[in-house]
């Protein structure tokens, strides 16, 4: 299969900063590359320069057979984008945001304007079609930004981070309309914080760090990675640890861990839930009282956690709290014609400093 | 969410080569009218924006315009009044740089800047359909302040043909002063630091001129100054084409501006225009090209 979007060592720094350090991957036709990691890890930086947004300090990229440098027009014709920040003109209708986006992607104005209609439909917005965006909801914003970047039907899309803040409901809403549209074959470049969003939607998942891709596989890969599954048991008295380490020695595929204040023993198994019936059983038999037991699978979050180092995301205070440092820093980089840098450093400098806690 | 309609060929990704001239005027042009649109929607920024120059008229006139005696000239308001309307319109229209500064700085802070930048649209766009629109309420705000002062008794007198010329080069006047503003509004990235940055200039600028008293009466190193000013040119020949320049016996500004007013009007307006569009569209597009 081509390869519909394709990066080769790019870098690009802000200052000290590396936002992206060397970054090379390669999404083929008609699949989604998730690029899962925190704040400030380059993500956005990433989408950036291959939306033709960002120059990089050196690199390659090719989007759809084009070179993103040498031919950014002709991409742009060929990319769609939605960003985290609904970018909708507030004091436009639904309608004539559609409608002006697809005139400035050359279409004629009655084209623009059957695709509009069409698209506020599929979208469940035909009711506030002619309502300005400033009256729309979060979820409507969001939503109307996706349909901006589907006006013509672009064989390559930009998703960066397209469901943050957003809702349950809405998530999942815009989650089916993504896969929707994978299904009819566009390829999907998509950035996210959540684990559960990228092991969904997600075929080939990109794990990044500080401007790295750390990791890179399916997310059963990854998590394979990792190793497989175990039982976690807590001991109600700390001095059956030792019993209990004993007793669950047969069934052990490594070295147990055991975390003594928390009273708890973690050791890989292999064998499912037969496995965790009999190790029940023999604790019983030694008259070990247990306080909890469980058979875990990895979760993508224990992938990120043992690749990093650190916890992917915090609460939603955090964020709110970077969007502000961010906006504050592209303020203060006034002059200097690129606060699009100011961003991506405030992004940066304010994960490393925030969120690794 | 209801059914994707996957039929329509609707919207199919092959973008249209248009010729770059042609295809910059329309993608202005579906910029200006996004543009308008927003003012209509936000009826308040045309009111004051409208109502701050009808205060400038009816205070020159009737608080200053006692006041201030035109060497040579009657000393009677209804002089200095004839004498003041260009100046007032002129110093209306070179306000558009404050509303395009704004505009554009609070554009830029938006997430929609990223949308135009990732279409395939001419680059120039952005800035280009922010200054149309800016010259549409330039337009409007010339017509409801001429009214106003036709109510309070400013007069043309030298025929409707050459008082619209005048208008014209006061709007040409406005446009090149809304490119400064779009460099202003580009380089400050803050909406309210963009307001202040447009206009703290613009006041030196239009009061060391002939807009509001005859240069002679300045001392004489300013007058230079005053005399070469673009913003004067422009004033001076509004008044020419309105038959508003003083009656004799006042002294006439016999300097080579301001004889060949209309003409150095329109080369102000054209350099600035030229010079500051193409410093704007560089710096718009300072991302990638």
């Amino acid at each position: 299969m081509a390869a519909a979007i394709e990066a080769e060592d790019l870098v690009k720094t802000f200052g000290e900063v590396h936002a992206l350090d060397g970054v090379s991957l390669e999404v083929p036709e008609g699949t989604v590359l998730g690029l899962l990691g925190p704040n400030g890890a380059g993500k956005t930086t990433m989408v950036r320069v291959l939306t033709t947004l960002l120059r990089p300090d050196s690199g390659r990229a090719v989007v759809a057979g084009l070179d993103v440098l040498k031919q950014p027009n002709e991409v742009r014709g060929l990319i769609g984008l939605s960003g985290q920040y609904a970018a909708v003109d507030e004091y436009l209708t639904g309608r004539e945001n559609l409608q002006m986006v697809g005139e400035l992607y050359q279409m004629s104005p009655r084209d623009s304007r059957a695709r509009a209609l069409e698209l506020l439909d599929w979208f469940n917005l035909s009711e506030a079609a002619n309502r300005i965006a400033k009256t729309y909801s979060g979820g409507m914003r969001r939503r109307l930004d996706l349909a901006a970047a589907l006006v013509v039907r672009p064989p390559v899309m930009f998703l960066d981070e397209p469901t943050t803040g957003l809702d349950p409901r809405n998530r999942m809403a815009l989650w089916e309309v993504i896969e929707r549209l994978v299904g009819e074959g566009t390829t999907l470049l998509l950035t996210t914080q959540y684990l559960e969003e990228a092991d969904r939607l997600a075929h080939d998942i990109a794990v990044v760090d500080h401007g790295k891709v750390i990791a890179r596989g399916t997310a059963d890969e990854l998590k394979a990675e990792i190793g497989g599954e175990r039982i976690e048991i807590v001991v109600e008295d700390p001095a059956h640890l030792g019993q209990a380490v004993e007793a669950l020695a047969p069934y052990a595929k490594g070295e147990p861990a055991v975390e003594r204040h928390t009273r708890r023993i973690t050791v890989p198994v292999s064998g499912g839930a037969s496995v965790l019936a009999d190790v029940i059983r023999e604790l019983d038999a030694r008259t070990i009282v247990i306080q909890d037991i469980g058979l875990r699978r990895p979760t993508l979050d224990d992938v990120f956690l043992s690749l990093t180092g650190h916890a992917t995301f915090g609460d939603e205070d955090v964020e709110a709290a970077d969007v502000e440092a961010l906006e504050a820093a592209a303020d203060a980089a006034g002059g200097t014609g690129d606060g699009d840098a100011a961003r991506t450093v405030a992004a940066g400098s304010s994960s490393s400093e925030g969120k690794d806690s | 969410m209801s059914a994707v309609t996957t039929a329509g060929a609707i919207g199919s990704a092959t973008p249209v080569q248009r010729g770059g001239a042609v295809q910059a005027l329309r993608d202005s042009w579906v910029v200006a009218k996004r543009n308008l649109r927003r003012m209509t929607r936000i009826p308040e920024i045309v009111v004051f924006g409208m109502l701050q120059p009808v205060m400038f008229v009816l205070l020159f006139t009737y608080v200053m315009g006692g006041a201030i005696a035109i060497p040579g000239a009657p000393s009677n308001a209804d002089t200095y009044k004839q004498y003041l309307m260009a100046g007032i319109f002129a110093q209306t229209v070179t306000f558009a740089v404050a509303g395009a500064s704004a505009g554009i700085a609070e554009d830029m802070t938006k997430g929609l800047v990223d949308r135009f930048r990732s279409l395939p649209m001419a680059r120039s766009a952005v800035l280009v359909g922010r200054t149309i629109a800016d010259l549409v309420q330039s337009a409007l705000t010339l017509v409801v302040l001429g009214l106003v002062a036709f109510i309070i008794g400013w007069r043309i007198h030298d025929g409707v043909l050459k008082a619209l010329g005048g208008f014209a080069l006061l709007l040409l006047l406005g446009y090149a002063f809304s490119w400064i503003g779009a460099l202003i509004g580009l380089s400050v990235r803050s909406p309210e630091a963009a307001t202040s940055a447009g206009l703290v200039w613009l006041f030196p600028l239009t009061f060391v001129s002939n807009a509001f008293v005859p240069v002679s009466s300045m001392p004489g190193w300013l007058q230079p100054v005053a005399y070469w000013n673009p913003f004067s040119a422009s004033v001076q020949a509004a008044r020419q084409l309105f038959g508003n320049l003083l009656p004799p016996p006042a002294p006439q500004a016999t300097v080579w501006p301001m004889v060949h007013a209309v003409w150095v009007s329109v080369g102000w307006s054209l350099l600035i225009t030229l010079l500051f569009s193409w410093l704007s569209v560089r710096k718009y597009r300072s991302a990638v090209g």
